[in-house]
């Protein structure tokens, strides 16, 4: 019995999309939310947190009206001549970025968080700008932060289901992936599939969760 | 006109700080007061980490408008603050790096040398004691080759062993360093050890500022400095007195014998004497066991409080503080002036 290979690397290509754009997107906001006392410090970081609270299908019929060709989004990029975006790969990307936001804001928040004000101003009485700090203090400092992220923002969008379904559909190569992959094998009654693809998943979110549970483990700071 | 020209003023919650500071461009000065006068940020200000209304001028330059990255200062906190991620060589070059090649003025070399970090260089930083970690603090500021040094209650977070090990690396900076030094602290003994400039604080403002023998030998502080009230000398060790373990020390106006604590014949020596260990007599007093009897005029007398008096003396051209009770300054009739012995119990060599 032959494994269908497409599903997974169309899923491990839009998680890994995913985490990059995420974690590019999600470093200043993250920042931003560890360093501010503005007052919307705490509505920001509220939106952040919605897509863990809300059914992934709320979320995909918000997105999949923004993007369809009557909504807002649908209409910028139609008149950019990019067609819509519903039903495609970007918008499947788009998709999955929201819902897999906070799990990238919230452990950089955290990691930022704990380094606190002191090395920042060691750093700029060492000459370093903030920039310099940023990228020579602040980064390595939070590295474990960084690679929870990462791990997380991967993982939980091979995970997702709901969110596709309502703005991928179920396109070979362009939208299927995996988790939808399976729901058609059980569908269909093709359970050998099914088992093969669901077994892989589980070993795999297993893999994941214990090694983010080891990075905060080493993470630790020594003093 | 040389040397820092400070004005600082800022709401910091329900604190304020309102601050003159003029202090000299080389030697260490002082910022001496109680937790909570505002000495902390006093030094932010100086270093840019603290925003406030002013000005501040180093030796001619306008160092107001200049974001902390861009001073040109050393700063050691209370904590070593050492970075986790580098080793101890990392966090030394750290700065050294950031400044341009023309302008580096102590070497690595140099550093690990005034510091004793010979052995440490390649250490993880949470392999080191917290005397170690605070000597690399010290040497990553001085890598910056910096232009002032702050120092932020360096020895705080220390033992009491590890504060007498560094002592002698900062007393041996004070010796070679050329840069004025910025030096927060509310230890008397510090203040005694390094200091030759001191400003007293108080809730946010500098009530005295000068010379520390000026500003020590006062009487009329408005802030108490209680069993610490005393004066620190400079002398000059001129003989030994090996049958008795002791040693003479000749200032401006005669000599002390102070216990021989070792140091060669005319080497330079700080000694402090307190308040509480000067009592007066009207004549030399034979019978004593007091050692350091030494003729004085009184020249100023100031009420410590209902029962004490702060009593300046004049020994030769040096100034000393003698505490006695209103009843002794009565009784002795004690007035401006007047001729009398001092008799010193206890002389302390701090250097």
């Amino acid at each position: 019995m032959g494994i269908d290979w497409q599903p997974v690397l169309l899923t491990m290509k839009l998680a890994a999309v995913t985490t990059a754009l995420l974690l590019v997107l999600g470093t200043p906001l993250a920042w931003w939310l560890a360093r501010t006392r503005h007052w919307l410090k705490q509505p920001v970081a509220a939106v952040v947190a919605l897509p863990l609270v809300l059914p992934p299908t709320v979320l995909g019929f918000y997105l999949l009206v923004l993007l369809g060709p009557n909504g807002p989004v649908g209409a910028l990029t139609t008149a950019l001549d990019l067609g819509t975006l519903a039903f495609t790969f970007a918008g499947l990307v788009i998709g999955s970025m929201v819902y897999s936001l906070p799990f990238v804001v919230q452990p950089l928040q955290n990691a930022f968080e704990a380094i606190g004000d002191r090395p920042l101003e060691v750093a700029a009485t060492l000459r370093a700008s903030r920039w310099d700090t940023f990228f020579n203090v602040v980064v390595p400092m939070a590295r474990p932060g960084f690679l929870t992220a990462a791990v997380l923002a991967f993982a939980h969008t091979v995970g997702e289901f709901g969110v596709v379904l309502m703005i991928g559909g179920n396109i070979p190569g362009e939208t299927r992936v995996l988790s939808i992959a399976i729901y058609d094998h059980v569908e269909t009654l093709e359970y050998g599939q099914a088992h093969l693809l669901s077994a892989g998943m589980l070993l795999f979110a297993f893999v994941v969760v214990l090694t983010v549970y080891l990075l905060n483990a080493r993470g630790k700071p020594d003093r | 006109m040389s040397g820092i020209k400070a004005r600082f003023h800022a709401r910091i919650g329900d604190f304020t700080i309102d601050l003159a500071l003029d202090l000299p461009a080389s030697g260490v000065s002082a910022l001496f007061g109680p937790s909570g006068c505002g000495k902390t940020t006093a030094l932010r200000c100086l270093a840019g980490l603290q925003a406030n209304a002013g000005e501040l001028h180093v030796d001619d330059a306008d160092w107001t408008s200049l974001p902390t990255h861009q001073r040109p200062i050393g700063y050691v906190f209370q904590e070593a603050s050492l970075f986790p991620h580098l080793d101890v060589r990392g966090n030394l070059l750290f700065g050294f790096q950031r400044i341009p090649a023309d302008q580096r003025r102590i070497t690595l070399d140099q550093a690990v040398e005034w510091l004793g970090l010979g052995t440490l260089l390649e250490r993880g930083t949470d392999r080191l004691s917290g005397g170690e970690r605070q000597r690399v603090a010290i040497a990553r500021a001085l890598l910056t080759s910096p232009k002032l040094l702050l120092m932020d209650e360096p020895l705080s977070a220390l033992d009491q062993r590890s504060k007498q090990a560094i002592l002698p690396y900062l007393e041996r900076l004070h010796a070679e360093l050329r840069i004025p030094v910025v030096y927060v602290t509310h230890s008397p003994d510090e203040v005694a050890r390094l200091a030759d400039h001191l400003v007293l604080m108080e809730a946010g403002r500098a009530v005295a500022s000068g010379p520390i023998e000026d500003v020590l030998s006062r009487v009329d502080l408005p802030v108490s400095l209680g069993d610490e009230h005393g004066v620190v000398i400079d002398a000059r060790i001129s003989e030994r007195d090996h049958e008795w373990g002791l040693a003479k020390a000749v200032f401006d106006g005669g000599a002390f014998w102070v216990k021989d604590l070792g140091l060669a014949e005319d080497s330079a020596v700080r000694v402090r004497v307190l308040a509480r260990d000067v009592s007066l007599a009207l004549q030399r007093n034979e019978g004593t066991s007091i050692l350091n009897l030494l003729p004085a005029e009184v020249v100023e007398i100031a009420e410590e409080s209902a029962a004490q008096r702060l009593i300046r003396l004049q020994i030769g051209n040096t100034a000393v503080v003698a505490r006695v009770t209103a009843r002794s300054e009565h009784l002795l009739g004690l007035q401006p002036g007047k001729p009398i012995w001092a008799q010193i119990k206890s002389v302390a060599i701090i250097e």
